[in-house]
């Protein structure tokens, strides 16, 4: 095995059906259309424990993807042993996949926890204690913020934490320090989901449900490989490709995926695309629904505004010009788009192939605009899945530890901020509200600079995950700006930072977190944390309790300290917005299989589908942005939005595509794209310590179609180099079926064979996501494969 | 129709001014990603204003008559340096695109009066795209305007 790398194409009935490493998806349970989903129960236990010897069980739910899966933890000894998913879960009906399966519990006995603080001594990172860590940065928050104020301060946090410990940072942050330099990973993964809805609807939420996959007709994938991002889900599709009427399913993916196989056998069409081209595919699949007719002119009419501009900009895109700019036969253009327009219920989910991609918010925009063409939405089976990244970059956005105002809030609303200082009881000029809060990309570039001094970075390994790998390491770990790491390990990250704060992680504390679909479930502490090891909420509020944080009468700022306390409080703050949880408490989800929000008085149960009634969050006085320019970033003013009176209206909007930032050339011929693994999460903090899933992808690798490795003297196995203009990596070569032209790097992996040594320093303008996957690069054989 | 060509001369200049100017602040601060992959794409906006102008300076003329006062700025030639010095670029960009957006509404005045539709139809989509070259050197000025007055050395 030199690759190291078990080929899924061994799956075999039998034994390896309980072992999602070779089965991913797991055993079939086939349904018609309209059926309920058939419960499932995966189960892991370490070390051949046997069911009946658990000490007990802890209700959670997984969080090494997106879907958030309901499971329970198994406890042994004190210490956590494994999961088993919860049969009674509207998320996954029992189903956990590889990731969840054998990655949530080995980390956290790993020996290599980070069990003490550390701080710099000469160079070294030595242990220590608490109050001497955070003693050091207390002294530097103070400094700055007598010298400089607030703007010396950014936080980089992550997509993993629980909604209560964002909330803290948000309060902490927004109205203890009052930066406005606040931001998580969730840019790196979600942050378009957040934008295209906020374009489209006038505030983000996601309007479909996973119950969708039941009742659609059709399901189509924009750069989403479902089959690898979330394997549940994808079990669920195959439920329905597999039954007796399947969904026709249309996938837009450059690469010969699991996703992309489905397409012809169930109807459907897959639609190679050029990395870079996805606003022209959206704008011609638009134009071919207005000009085929395949629109509901009354319910466009009544409920949306923008149709002649929408018609205007798509107007150049036929078919065969839209199929001359991605690389796909005109043909499958126009049949994708009739599958749209002629079938009543369509899924429509879209992820990075889109979100990291050239025009990701613009890409994605498109995809509301042919629900909404089409009046289907709000009902079952018509849903859109703007999905997520991670499993709570959910609750980052509605808290506002990131880029958002707390609680769905407009910056840009005075009533809106006069509120969050009422809950805060701070004064609302204390609350950073004068311009878009500042993104991810543009914090490292003040922390690059020095003009933010102090930069905290939670649950996340920006120095792996983040473009241009050199460029943000240099920053880390340069003299310009006092760097704290809070983490679980010794991270790349860590490693680079003047403090480091050991944090315990899931079922070593209690929190709340929601999925792509609006469930929120509830996560029971299991275990206590190893050592000094503390949750991030406590160490906010520790943070919080040194530097004396006051609300404006003289009392404490933070008066909420159980997260069940900071839960009743976000509960409050959300109350009266898109994303309410007013309804909902500890309660009430730990009796639940999951409750979708909004959860008020008026909707006790939760709320299935958003926009059922057609009426969109874009008043003015209630939206929470007032929209953007989607070529700039440029934003619309209140007067201007006002002015169009959108009253529960969504809006069409549309631009036209513009080729990439990086083109191919003689020197870089080939486009770059990156990617994932089914068997590893982000850096592989927690994933790479499961031995299951290490030996089932323990390495890099780069992908090219036949045609392009033979063409450069390259076998599969051989060692390839792969170099863009800002630097070289080397990984073997695997041989797939891909968009011609185009190579493939995982970016889960650190080393010689680190994917973001290659991306570029560039982001959407409207969403500010990075672009991960539109580069040039050339290939090379670096060496042979074999004896290496 | 002196006074109108004295116009089309102008605006066809301050579009040059302005793509040279974006051209300069997107070399100048290359490192700030965003500012320079937009000021090219804005550039190429004024070079296509340009081009959609040159039926009509061929049949009007590119007249430079004396006028009783003359403001025409030049181009930026040098970028400036650190957040500061972007702030002052994208100020003067701001500027520039202001004198082009004026230009526009004074030659879509003189369009309609002349019942001139094609001048017309280049005057006002021109000084629509103007608009959001000015809305997002707003925007991008109000976000870097706090950190450069405050923290910046």
């Amino acid at each position: 095995m030199r690759l190291g790398y078990r080929s899924r194409v061994t799956r075999a009935a039998g034994a390896d059906q309980d072992d999602r490493i070779v089965d991913v998806p797991g055993p079939a349970r086939p349904h018609p259309s309209g059926s309920a989903w058939e419960p499932r129960v995966d189960l892991h236990l370490e070390d051949g424990l046997a069911e009946a010897e658990v000490d007990h069980w802890v209700r959670s739910a997984c969080v090494l993807c997106s879907n958030g899966c309901g499971c329970d933890i198994a406890v042994k000894d004190g210490r956590m042993v494994g999961v088993r998913g919860r049969a009674d879960d509207r998320v996954n009906r029992g189903r956990l996949g590889p990731k969840g399966l054998y990655g949530s519990t080995p980390w956290s006995h790993s020996p290599d926890r980070l069990t003490r603080p550390l701080v710099r001594e000469g160079g070294d990172l030595v242990e220590t204690d608490w109050d001497t860590a955070m003693g050091r940065i207390v002294a530097e928050s103070r400094r700055l913020l007598d010298e400089k104020g607030p703007l010396s301060h950014g936080f980089y946090t992550s997509g993993q934490l629980f909604l209560e410990e964002y909330y803290a940072q948000a309060v902490v942050g927004k109205a203890g320090i009052g930066t406005p330099h606040m931001d998580g990973n969730t840019r790196l993964c979600t942050a378009t989901a957040a934008a295209s809805l906020k374009e489209s609807f006038g505030a983000d939420g996601q309007p479909g449900s996973y119950d969708d996959v039941e009742h659609a007709e059709a399901i189509f994938l924009y750069g989403h490989n479902v089959a690898e991002t979330q394997t549940v889900l994808w079990r669920r599709m195959l439920d329905r490709i597999e039954g007796t009427d399947p969904p026709a399913v249309v996938c837009v993916d450059p690469r010969e995926t699991d996703v992309a196989r489905a397409c012809g056998r169930t109807g459907g069409v897959h639609l190679p695309v050029r990395v870079g081209t996805n606003v022209a595919l959206v704008n011609g699949l638009v134009r071919e629904l207005l000009t085929r007719g395949w629109t509901d002119d009354a319910w466009v009419a009544a409920h949306t505004l923008g149709r002649e501009d929408l018609e205007a900009t798509v107007a150049d895109y036929d078919p065969e010009r839209v199929g001359h700019i991605c690389g796909v036969e005109p043909d499958d253009v126009r049949r994708a788009a009739e599958i749209f327009g002629t079938t009543d219920r369509v899924l429509s989910t879209v992820l990075q192939g889109f979100y990291q991609s050239h025009q990701a918010t613009a890409a994605s925009v498109g995809v509301n605009n042919l629900h909404l063409l089409r009046g289907m939405l709000g009902r079952p089976g018509c849903g859109i899945l703007q999905m997520n990244g991670q499993p709570t970059a959910q609750n980052n956005r509605e808290t506002g530890a990131d880029g958002d105002l707390t609680g769905f809030r407009n910056w840009q609303n005075p009533q809106h901020v006069q509120r969050l200082a009422e809950l805060w009881n701070v004064d609302p000029m204390t609350i950073p509200h004068w311009s878009d809060p500042t993104h991810a990309m543009q914090i490292f570039s003040y922390a690059e600079a020095g003009t933010i001094g102090l930069l905290w970075v939670s649950a996340t390994n920006p120095a792996v995950s983040m473009p241009e790998s050199a460029r943000i390491k240099r920053i880390l770990g340069g003299e310009q700006c006092f760097v704290v790491v809070q983490d679980l390990f010794f991270t790349e990250t860590a490693a680079l930072a003047d403090v480091v704060l050991p944090a315990a992680g899931w079922g070593e504390k209690t929190g709340t977190f929601t999925n792509a679909d609006r469930t929120v479930h509830l996560s029971e502490q299991a275990v206590d944390p190893p050592g000094e090891a503390r949750s991030d909420l406590d160490i906010w509020m520790a943070y919080a309790d040194a530097m004396g944080f006051e609300d404006k009468d003289g009392a404490p700022l933070v008066k909420w300290r159980t997260p069940e306390e900071w839960f009743d409080a976000w509960r409050e703050a959300s109350a009266g917005r898109p994303c309410d949880y007013s309804a909902l408490s500890y309660d009430t989800l730990r009796s639940s299989e999951g409750i979708q929000w909004p959860v008020t008085e008026e909707q006790p149960d939760g709320t299935a589908r958003l926009y059922a009634d057609a009426h969109f969050p874009s008043d003015t006085d209630y939206c929470e942005t007032y929209g953007h320019d989607l070529l700039t970033g440029g934003t619309v003013t209140e007067e201007q939005h006002r002015a169009k009176a959108p009253a529960g209206r969504a809006f069409l909007k549309a631009e036209h595509w513009t080729p990439p930032h990086e083109q191919v050339s003689d020197e870089f011929p080939l486009r770059l794209t990156t990617g994932r693994t089914v068997y590893q999460f982000h850096t592989r903090t927690k994933t790479g310590r499961a031995r299951p899933l290490d030996a089932a992808a323990p390495g890099p690798w780069v992908e090219l179609c036949a045609a392009d490795a033979g063409a450069l003297g390259l076998a599969d196995g051989d060692e390839a180099e792969v170099t863009t203009p800002r630097g070289s990596i080397r990984a073997p070569l695997r041989v797939r079926e891909q968009e011609p032209g185009t190579a493939f790097v995982p970016f889960h992996y650190a080393g010689e064979g680190q994917a973001n040594v290659l991306t570029m320093t560039v982001w959407d303008p409207v969403s500010k996501q990075p672009t991960f996957k539109t580069a040039a690069c050339r290939v090379a054989k670096a060496g042979p494969g074999g004896g290496a | 129709m002196p006074h109108l060509a004295t116009y089309v001369g102008l605006v066809d200049h301050s579009e040059q001014v302005l793509a040279d100017s974006f051209r300069t602040v997107a070399d100048g601060h290359a490192h700030v990603a965003d500012v320079h992959h937009l000021c090219l794409t804005l550039a190429g906006m004024c070079d296509r204003h340009r081009e959609q102008l040159a039926p009509v300076v061929e049949r009007y003329g590119e007249e430079d008559l004396d006028e009783p006062e003359r403001l025409r700025a030049d181009a930026l030639l040098q970028a400036r340096e650190g957040e500061i010095g972007l702030l002052r670029d994208l100020q003067d960009l701001h500027l520039l695109a202001s004198l082009v957006k004026s230009t526009w509404v004074v030659i879509a005045q003189g369009a309609q009066g002349l019942r001139d539709r094609d001048l017309l139809e280049v005057a006002q989509s021109s000084q629509q795209e103007t608009d959001r070259q000015l809305t997002w050197l707003n925007t991008r000025m109000k976000a870097a305007a706090p950190q450069a007055l405050i923290v910046a050395p």
